[in-house]
């Protein structure tokens, strides 16, 4: 057991918990709004959307699964560094657009966006129920990372108090972001964060001087990874997995319905374009965490359980109430995206499908109150999943759940710029693209999202959710082609060409 | 938007230079101890940062 690691985990932990509750008096609204609870008024500005955006980005999972990979793959890991960086361009065009036509209708999800752009329920239920079935794990994984620092510690018990740390932690959670919405993980993020810089600051610097220098560390590196078939220069049978994994993942993550809410939740579309340049910082930091791997290489760390490179090198190298800090940012990096998820899902359920198919036109408030409900049975449900069912299958669906969003490119990305897509046609491409993405991780036994695609007598190795979407997007074109052609209706569209350039700060000028 | 967004053509600049693992996946030559392939991505994280920074100033002229 280490106390002191212990006791500033500790403290850090009921500081956030503090800050969480206190976040519904913050920019006080009221509460029994959805737009209020789940997007809190739209009306972040570009210092707290930045940290609400970049929780999203980097999570606990992120911090302890992306050293854990580059610990035994090497290079390929850091496919995490071109993802986030071609994530910006694609955040810069597209998600003002979607802000924009969001604010003008207001749409609370990219659901909402959907049912009103193409007047298919069908549709955004079926882009719903996406978004919610790759949030479920991705949250269940959040607990790992907070599982992970309180086994470091020396923590995990047995029997029932193996999980009792866990319970407490998530009861907490789903209290606060209950009574405080999209305001408590706003809020807690930039505490978070703060950590997190801090943490990652002091072990690049520390942690070098002590193994002999970043050289030295590469050199380790270098010779060590071979043995675990990793290697630390990506070898050019991997290159077209490394892109296409990182292009897919990049795509998919805007789509997430976390990344949207934090989106919407911002004050105009400019704040989103100015975040687009201000946000680079964190993958500069997800670098340094990726770095980790290696230099728990050089530092002599063995584990069969990966997860724990990244407490374990702490540990070893950096003072223990120091490990202690970065196991608190660890933990408190892992509340604040799932408080984001668990609210993205609960808008999700509470506006595509309560609200669609079992209680129209009901007011506002009761759909915040649903909401609300939900965010918690999404909390709790995450951690029955954790605590009930093997982590491997937790994995194994969120690994799923990246080649799932990706499949809903075509309606709602495409659908941001033309209305030429035929509704039917993105239904079945969709499907067709689930269908195809799910069947290759199946082959491949859910262990990975990489796929060797046979044509003719070639091998292509690359992303699941690539080759899935090339499959969705012919579909798409050629539905479309066809269901014009036919004169199929396409629905009434509830948007006007109008809705998606101008802030509407700007529009009253013109 | 309009004549600007002509300027959005410089975001294909990070998808080449990042996504085209042959430009950089070599070990030399190294800088303060990096591999290439480790400072050229990191340089790319600066060069994305900028970029959006210049386009974001383009629109807002």
């Amino acid at each position: 057991m280490h106390w002191s690691a212990f006791i500033v985990f500790l403290i850090l932990f009921a500081i956030v918990t503090v800050l969480g509750f206190s976040a519904s008096r913050w920019h006080r609204g009221n509460m029994d709004l959805i737009e209020e609870w789940g997007l809190a008024g739209r009306r972040f500005g570009t210092f707290v959307t930045w940290f609400l955006l970049g929780g999203d980005l980097y999570t606990a999972y992120t911090f302890i699964a992306v050293p854990a990979l580059v610990y035994g793959a090497g290079a390929f890991g850091f496919f995490a560094v071109p993802y986030t960086i071609v994530v910006f361009p694609i955040m810069y065009i597209v998600m003002p657009r979607l802000w924009r036509v969001s604010k003008q209708r207001n749409y609370v999800t990219a659901s909402d966006f959907v049912r009103g752009r193409f007047d298919s329920s069908l549709l955004a239920l079926a882009i719903a129920i996406t978004g919610i079935l790759a949030t479920m794990p991705y949250i269940a994984l959040q607990l790992t990372g907070i599982q992970a620092v309180l086994t470091a510690m020396g923590l995990a018990g047995h029997g029932f108090l193996k999980d009792l740390p866990l319970i407490i932690a998530f009861v907490i959670l789903a209290a606060y972001t209950y009574t405080s919405g999209l305001r408590a993980p706003a809020l807690t993020a930039i505490l978070k964060d703060i950590l997190i810089y801090v943490t990652v600051i002091v072990a690049c610097i520390a942690i070098p001087v002590e193994l002999g220098g970043y050289g030295h560390i590469f050199h380790v590196a270098a010779a060590k990874l071979p043995a675990t078939k990793g290697s630390l220069i990506l070898s050019p049978k991997l290159f077209m997995a490394f892109s296409t994994l990182a292009l897919g993942s990049a795509f998919a993550l805007l789509l997430y319905p976390h990344a949207v809410t934090g989106t919407l939740g911002a004050k105009s579309g400019k704040t989103i374009q100015r975040n687009a340049a201000l946000l680079p910082l964190y993958s500069l930091a997800l670098t340094f965490i990726a770095i980790l791997g290696y230099m728990a290489i050089a530092a002599g760390i063995h584990t069969k359980d990966t997860s724990l490179v990244v407490p374990l090198l702490f540990l070893k190298t950096l003072p223990e109430w120091f490990a202690g800090f970065g196991f608190g940012a660890i933990a408190i990096g892992a509340l604040v995206p799932a408080a984001i998820m668990a609210i993205a899902a609960a808008n999700l359920f509470t506006r595509n499908i309560y609200r669609e198919y079992f209680a129209q036109g009901e007011g506002p408030n009761r759909e915040a109150h649903v909401a609300k409900i939900v965010g918690l049975i999404v909390i709790l449900g995450a951690l029955l999943f954790i605590v009930a069912i093997p982590l491997q299958y937790s994995i194994y669906f969120q690994t799923l759940g990246g080649i799932w969003i990706l499949q809903t490119v075509p309606t709602i990305m495409f659908g941001l710029y033309t209305k030429w897509f035929h509704r039917w046609g993105l239904l079945l491409g969709w499907l067709i693209g689930m269908i195809v993405g799910t069947s290759m991780a199946a082959q491949e036994s859910f262990k990975t999202s990489i796929y060797p695609l046979h044509l003719g007598h070639s091998v292509y190795l690359g992303y699941a959710g690539i080759w899935a979407i090339i499959a969705n997007i012919i579909v798409v074109v050629v539905l479309t082609l066809v269901l014009n052609a036919l004169h199929v209706s396409n629905g009434k569209d509830d948007t006007a060409s109008q809705d998606y350039v101008s802030d509407p700060s700007q529009a009253v000028g013109q | 938007m309009g004549a600007k967004s002509g300027w959005y053509w410089l975001f294909l600049l990070p998808f080449i230079g990042t996504l085209w693992p042959p430009f950089y996946s070599s070990y030399h030559p190294t800088l303060a101890g990096f591999p290439f392939m480790y400072w050229y991505l990191i340089l790319w994280i600066f060069l994305v940062a900028i970029l959006s920074g210049i386009i974001y100033f383009i629109d807002n002229r």
